[in-house]
């Protein structure tokens, strides 16, 4: 293509002046938007309701493509799950006569522990999730892991609430709109969740890669205790997550901690629950045997 | 007389002319919100960024240099990245398209795809890093290399679709 003959637009002021002044706009606009970035980097709450509008635009496409195409994630799944049929189903019926088995040692062990807890008069703790619903579309343009889950206000749903799938820890709420609403997956850079390993009660601390693994790193640096196939899950501390709700399974060690696999994947996940703040108020709340609160009804897919 | 054909020498309907390329860009910026895909990483291409590139390549003063103010504004609601980070950055590459586009005297394919290559490129990674300041720098280019390839190697495709789009928006009623 032929250069523009655009440098210098004849002997028209007007046209010289109108393309000096779409420079001017052009540079203070980009250096305007540069800092605003920063801004809103600083203060994310500032922007949250502009970016909600927008999702809100969104949503109804995505609900709609989401229930024609399914959840795009689950194809690889489908292929192989033919493929494996044969050696799977054999596979399965020797894990379901095992799974039986085992099943009916731990019965009698729940009864014993129901038995033992009722001697300690310790209480179970409100388990019932704030609202349920399902997660629409992500962004996967960006380096930030944002989900879209398809309930908002309407349902009770805040900034803060902890999102939980069947198999584990799914990630925050960072804003909610009036029917959708933003969350922060756990797989995100900047989330940080207090974890400890299931078995002994190991504090540390797990933080997204942003590629879908999280880091796991202890408090105490001098020496890595990780091994493959440790579980872990929410410590409560820090008063956002409540304890004990699966996050991820070491898959191997590093140098400063180890590598985890989230334990639910967002993009396999069918229907996720917002929770409530793990704050001392609803720890309290919780406690007392008050009526318990009425189960929010599901959205619908 | 006749009217219901096309009248020798009538120019394309101005509107068309105007909205087809906006509306190309904001309609890729919205799609990958609108798609039922969780991802784990940024796997999809910025799409609204190549049409945004390719636009500008194709047609160099259909726009004015500013467009990447409103257009990045639309791109960050949907991205997920802080909103202004593509507003700056695309009309930053807007000025640099417009600089080199005096400078080199016959731009050819290749000029074209290297042109845009360095601009998806040099902003996915700066939106990363303006993204995640905190984190390691390494750790957060890493993350979009993947993304940076993929989009390099769609260049030529979404080249070839901008052109389509500009034979519609240019064809005589």
């Amino acid at each position: 293509m032929v250069r523009p003959a655009h440098r210098r637009p004849g002997q028209s002021r007007k046209a010289q002046y109108s393309l000096f002044v779409a420079y001017v706009i052009a540079v203070t606009g980009a250096v305007a938007g540069l800092l605003l970035a920063i801004l809103s980097v600083v203060d994310p709450i500032g922007f949250a309701q502009l970016r909600l509008a927008s999702q809100e635009i969104a949503a109804p496409v995505a609900r709609a493509s989401r229930s024609v195409i399914g959840s795009i994630s689950g194809i690889d799944d489908t292929v192989g799950a033919y493929v494996s049929a044969g050696t799977q189903n054999r596979r399965l019926r020797k894990e379901l006569a095992d799974t039986r088995r085992e099943l009916v040692a731990t019965s009698s062990l729940q009864e014993e522990n129901r038995q033992l807890k009722a001697l300690l008069k310790l209480q179970e703790t409100d388990k019932t999730a704030l609202a349920n619903g399902y997660l629409l579309t992500s962004t996967s343009t960006s380096s930030k892991r944002i989900a879209l889950l398809s309930i908002g206000r309407n349902l009770g749903v805040a900034a803060g609430q902890p999102v939980r799938g069947a198999d584990g820890l799914i990630g925050r709420v960072l804003g909610a709109g009036p029917s959708v609403s933003q969350v922060l997956l756990l797989t995100d850079v900047d989330n940080i969740v207090p974890v400890r390993r299931a078995r002994d009660g190991l504090p540390a601390l797990a933080s997204g890669r942003g590629n879908g693994d999280l880091d796991v790193r202890t408090l105490n640096i001098a020496n890595n205790p990780f091994k493959p196939g440790d579980i872990l899950v929410t410590s409560g501390t820090g008063g956002l997550y409540p304890p004990n709700i699966p996050v991820a399974i070491v898959v191997r060690r590093q140098d400063d901690g180890a590598l985890a696999r989230p334990l639910a994947d967002p993009g396999k996940v069918d229907a996720v629950s917002v929770l409530r703040p793990y704050t001392p108020d609803n720890i309290e709340a919780q406690g007392r045997p008050a009526p318990a609160p009425l189960p929010a009804p599901t959205g619908t897919p | 007389m006749n009217q219901k054909g096309p009248r020798l020498g009538e120019p394309a309907s101005l509107w068309r002319m105007r909205f087809v390329p906006i509306a190309s860009v904001m309609f890729a910026s919205a799609l990958p919100l609108m798609l039922p895909l969780i991802a784990n990483s940024p796997v999809l291409p910025p799409l609204g960024l190549l049409f945004f590139l390719c636009w500008q390549l194709l047609r160099a003063e259909m726009w004015p240099v500013w467009i990447g103010l409103p257009l990045g504004l639309w791109d960050d609601l949907f991205s997920g990245a802080p909103i202004g980070t593509a507003m700056g950055l695309w009309t930053i590459a807007s000025i640099a398209i417009a600089y080199s586009s005096q400078r080199i005297y016959w731009r050819g394919f290749f000029h074209d795809w290297a042109i845009a290559a360095a601009s998806v490129a040099i902003i996915q990674s700066l939106a990363a890093l303006i993204t995640h300041p905190q984190a390691a720098t390494g750790r957060v280019l890493g993350l979009v290399v993947p993304q940076i390839i993929i989009s390099v190697l769609l260049v030529p495709l979404f080249m070839r679709l901008t052109g389509k789009f500009d034979n519609f928006r240019l064809k005589r009623r």
